[in-house]
């Protein structure tokens, strides 16, 4: 084998992912005049942002004065549980409101309400309306806007190209070697600062909203750099996927449709919501159904449907109900909009302007009409809370120069996300990213790129092109998918996840041999073989982290630990590679917040 | 623990399922040929899924772009049985499955491999285009007000997914490659949202007219017929702005009128 050519760019900044954190990051670092170059596996405009429903939160309080960023700030730690980076919380609750109106400065137009300002939402456990949308398509909002602002803001683009590993010099990032998918050929960026904004990892299950995207590449980047990950137990099951025809299983069905007073029923037409509310929640949820009705049509002195509590909480009711036996016909459970007709006359129409993608979605690939049908839903894989250890304020993880933002950072979320808290950190943080990769570019220039690290990692990229006759890597991945669903799940027990870290581990011996035919020119097989091996990554760092983390709490939920233990209330589960390759575990308390935040959370009861 | 358990159930759980054949086009940029494939198909499947099995179990390096699944992408466009469609919205159960469903690229772009074109000529397009320019805020605190019925109509531009089905099947560029005179619907749908924005004060019609060509335009309508989101992209965007230009460059009379009157662009009667 000979050594593989490479072709050099050299950026200040490189950000890597293009969605709504990376195009934002992008921005702000091309606003001070360094030189930024953008990565991303898809076209742009193509990144999951663009899949983005319900909307983006941010307590602007257009609709309802009451709200504030403190109500946010504790409505975003609850949810989370308490262990949430209360730095990052604070920083995102004070700015996602000027994030959102600078996206209308940049020509988004959201949803407007009576006196023109911009509309907000219900969503599950916020207090307040607070998510600023755009119909049901809110994410295409976002990126279409961050992309038509970006393109003008001389920042290099590559699309369709793949990131397989970060560079070091020493102790600090010196750039990226990676593939453009059309023709194969290996790309050297250098860049003394790197932003990760790739997103998540839901293909490590089978059941999932995600796309191809989502193998964890940025967590796996990281760690292999020598980064630390945090709270990888904590993956958000959202509890209304798509479940029938088979081909749409775990397609998103947004918690929008909640928002505008949809409910759930089991198989006997129960409102099976009605009976477990959390205690965290009880004085702020409805107490019968003509209750969550008034929430939903604005009345300000109403508590909220306990649909919409949190979607952890959501997802776990749901399965209950399947389990014992008051599923729907295929594995799921009703979802009813339709019912508003009841209250209110032309609710067709209504559901289909407020609604509008939803609509389509069921009528197209279900042939279920929303308006007068119920859907069947169950939960499916949605989002990473865990991700890149990062300092709150800048953004930087553990390794010097390598920053990390949106979905693949950790922190603001905690152990469960609320809807609509991922668009606006995508932006409040993308912005800080992209701010604090400048200032250290600019203080440290000119980092040595290693040949050796470059040939090497190239030389194991082709290793599957030029193997015959080893395991295909679609199989492996489909094994998989199959195991993580079923074993490190919406519901854990230790010996489950004791095999599953046994099975990733003789996985990865196939992955190690795995072959593909074809050539290297937009291979698809090829793609998936390289990418198995950060799935592996964040698949075992997921199942050592709910193995090591023995209760119940936001979205880790343990059959063999079914309550919330103290014990683990005040601390993060921490990963990073050690001196001898293998995964270390290390739990890590979390410092005590200043009491001025502390007061709004002991007033917000 | 999932709601559903292990592959056999799952399997039992696919509804009906028969045997059917696609026709796909495999090729590079430069020469290329159908090739037929046969796999299993069932209840509720889209193209997309067929040929991510074929690719699963015969053919692990066919090459085709997706991301989401669900229409909001704009990814996976390509011609099935010759029609301009998204993949992942194509279900089979509206095709003549007793014939080989044939898929190949559009056939507008050059293309990559298999179902992947470069589309890259959109993108240089649209960066050519005057970008967004609001007027002053409305509000001290640095804020505008809109209303939904002002802002209703460029909501409907901007569902646009950057398909580019549109730009597949328009003649002029299909037929007459004018690629580099004509920027093609998908972009007179940019323009015309840019134009008819509440807040944007910049001058378009020029660039409508000169640059990009709206004059090649003859109102086939085959753009809008493709338009997976449901643009009247003919009626709404085209149109209105066609108007407008001869408007401005060709009626003195209402320009001057409109001068006089000085209203924000976007209160200007179509
Ligand atoms: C169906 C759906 C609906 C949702 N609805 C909402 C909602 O209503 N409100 C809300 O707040 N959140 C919502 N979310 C969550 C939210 O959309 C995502 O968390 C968020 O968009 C992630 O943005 P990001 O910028 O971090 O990453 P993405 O938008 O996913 O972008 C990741 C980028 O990284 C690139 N990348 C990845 N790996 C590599 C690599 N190795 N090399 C180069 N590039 C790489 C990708 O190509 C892509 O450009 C939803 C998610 C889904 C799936
Ligand atoms: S209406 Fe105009 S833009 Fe649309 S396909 Fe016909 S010629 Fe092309
Ligand atoms: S206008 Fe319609 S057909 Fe054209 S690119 Fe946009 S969504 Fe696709
Ligand atoms: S995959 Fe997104 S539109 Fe088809």
């Amino acid at each position: 084998m000979g050594t593989p050519q490479c072709i050099t760019h050299e950026h200040q900044v490189l950000i890597i992912g293009a969605g709504g954190a990376g195009l934002r990051a992008a921005i702000e670092a091309a606003s001070t005049g360094v030189n930024v170059g953008v990565v991303c596996k898809s076209l742009l405009g193509k990144a999951h942002t663009v899949m983005a429903e319900g909307g983006m939160a941010a307590s602007m309080g257009n609709v309802d004065d009451r709200d504030n960023w403190r109500v946010h700030f504790a409505d975003t730690m609850r949810g989370g549980q308490y262990l949430n980076n209360w730095r990052m919380a604070e920083i995102h609750a004070r700015q996602a409101g000027d994030r959102v109106r600078e996206l209308e400065a940049w020509g988004a137009i959201f949803d407007r309400t009576r006196d023109g300002k911009i509309l907000q939402r219900n969503f599950g456990g916020h207090k307040y309306p607070r998510l600023a949308h755009v119909g049901d398509r809110t994410g295409l909002e976002m990126i279409r806007t961050l992309q038509d602002h970006g393109i003008h803001q001389g920042i290099e683009f590559y699309m369709e190209f793949t990131v397989l590993e970060i560079l070091m010099d020493g102790d600090r990032v010196a750039g990226a070697v990676g593939y453009d998918r059309e023709k194969g050929r290996f790309h050297l960026w250098k860049a003394p600062a790197i932003v990760l904004a790739t997103g998540g990892i839901g293909r490590a299950f089978k059941i999932t909203s995600n796309s191809w995207e989502y193998t964890g590449d940025g967590h796996a980047l990281a760690y292999r750099a020598g980064a630390e990950l945090k709270d990888m137990e904590f993956v958000q099951f959202h509890p209304t996927g798509m479940v029938w025809p088979p081909s749409v299983r775990g397609i998103l069905v947004t918690e929008g449709v909640r928002g505008e007073g949809g409910v759930l029923r089991n198989s006997q037409g129960r409102r099976f919501m009605f009976d477990d509310i959390p205690d965290l929640y009880k004085n702020q949820t409805a107490s019968d159904p003509e209750e969550g009705w008034r929430y939903v049509i604005g009345d300000k002195d109403a508590q909220r449907p306990p649909e919409l509590l949190t979607r952890d909480h959501v997802a776990r009711c749901i399965v209950r109900e399947i389990r014992e036996g008051r599923g729907s016909p295929h594995g799921g459970v009703y979802l009813d909009i339709a019912w508003i007709k009841e209250k209110m006359r032309n609710s067709e129409a209504h559901i289909r302007k407020k609604l509008p993608s939803m609509y389509h979605q069921f009528k197209q690939l279900a042939g279920v009409d929303i308006t007068k049908d119920a859907m069947e839903v169950g939960p499916t894989t949605h989002y990473a809370m865990g991700g890149v250890n990062v300092d709150g304020q800048t953004q930087m993880s553990t390794v010097k120069g390598l920053f990390a933002c949106g979905e693949v950072a950790a922190g603001l979320h905690g152990a469960n996300r609320l809807g609509g808290n991922s668009l606006s950190d995508l932006v409040v943080f993308g912005k800080l990213a992209g701010e604090h990769a400048v200032e250290w570019a600019r203080a440290h220039p000119n980092p040595t790129i290693d040949n050796s690290q470059v040939q090497s990692i190239c030389r194991a990229a082709l290793e599957p092109l030029e193997r015959s006759g080893g395991e295909s890597p679609y199989e492996v991945q489909a094994t998989l998918q199959d195991m993580m669903q079923d074993k490190v799940g919406i519901v854990r027990k230790e010996s489950e996840m004791a095999e599953a870290i046994d099975g990733i581990a003789s996985l990865r011996k196939k992955a190690a041999c795995a072959s593909v035919p074809g050539n290297i020119e937009y291979n698809p097989g090829w793609h998936t073989a390289v990418d198995l091996h950060n799935l592996l990554v964040v698949s075992e760092a997921v199942a050592r982290c709910a193995l090591d983390r023995k209760e119940s709490r936001g979205a880790h939920f343990r059959d063999d630990y079914p309550a919330k233990d103290e014990a683990h209330a005040s601390h993060n589960t921490i990963v990073y590679r050690g001196a001898d390759g293998a995964m270390v575990v290390e739990r890590r308390e979390i410092t005590a917040m200043p009491t001025e935040l502390s007061d709004i959370i002991k007033e917000m009861g | 623990m999932s709601p559903q358990r292990g592959r056999a159930e799952r399997t039992q759980d696919m509804g009906e399922q028969r045997q059917a054949t696609f026709s796909v086009w495999r090729g590079d940029h430069q020469t290329g040929k159908f090739v037929d494939y046969k796999t299993t198909v069932s209840e509720g499947m889209v193209v997309l899924d067929a040929i991510h099995q074929i690719q699963a179990e015969s053919a692990s390096d066919l090459a085709c772009r997706w991301n989401c699944k669900a229409g909001k992408c704009g990814s996976c466009s390509a011609e099935i049985n010759g029609k301009p469609r998204l993949m992942c919205m194509t279900r089979l159960d509206v095709l003549d499955m007793t014939q080989p469903v044939t898929v190949e690229p559009m056939r507008s772009f050059p293309s990559i491999r298999d179902l992947v074109t470069d589309v890259s000529w959109n993108f240089k397009v649209k960066k050519r285009i005057k970008p967004f320019k609001p007027r002053k805020p409305d509000a001290e605190d640095g804020t505008w007000r809109m209303y939904q019925a002002d802002v209703e109509r460029v909501q409907e531009f901007r569902k646009c997914i950057e398909c580019f089905l549109c730009q597949d099947v328009c003649h002029v560029l299909r037929e007459h490659h004018k690629h580099d005179e004509f920027a093609g619907p998908r972009h007179f749908v940019y323009q015309a949202a840019l134009e008819m924005h509440p807040l944007d004060v910049e001058e378009r019609l020029g660039q409508v007219k000169g640059e990009n060509a709206i004059g090649y335009c003859n109102i086939t309508k085959c753009c809008t017929k493709v338009c997976p989101e449901h643009i009247a992209i003919t009626d709404n965007a085209i149109i209105p702005l066609k108007e407008r230009v001869n408007d401005e460059f060709y009626d003195p009379i209402t320009k001057l009128f409109r001068m006089f009157r000085a209203r924000p662009k976007a209160d200007r009667k179509d």
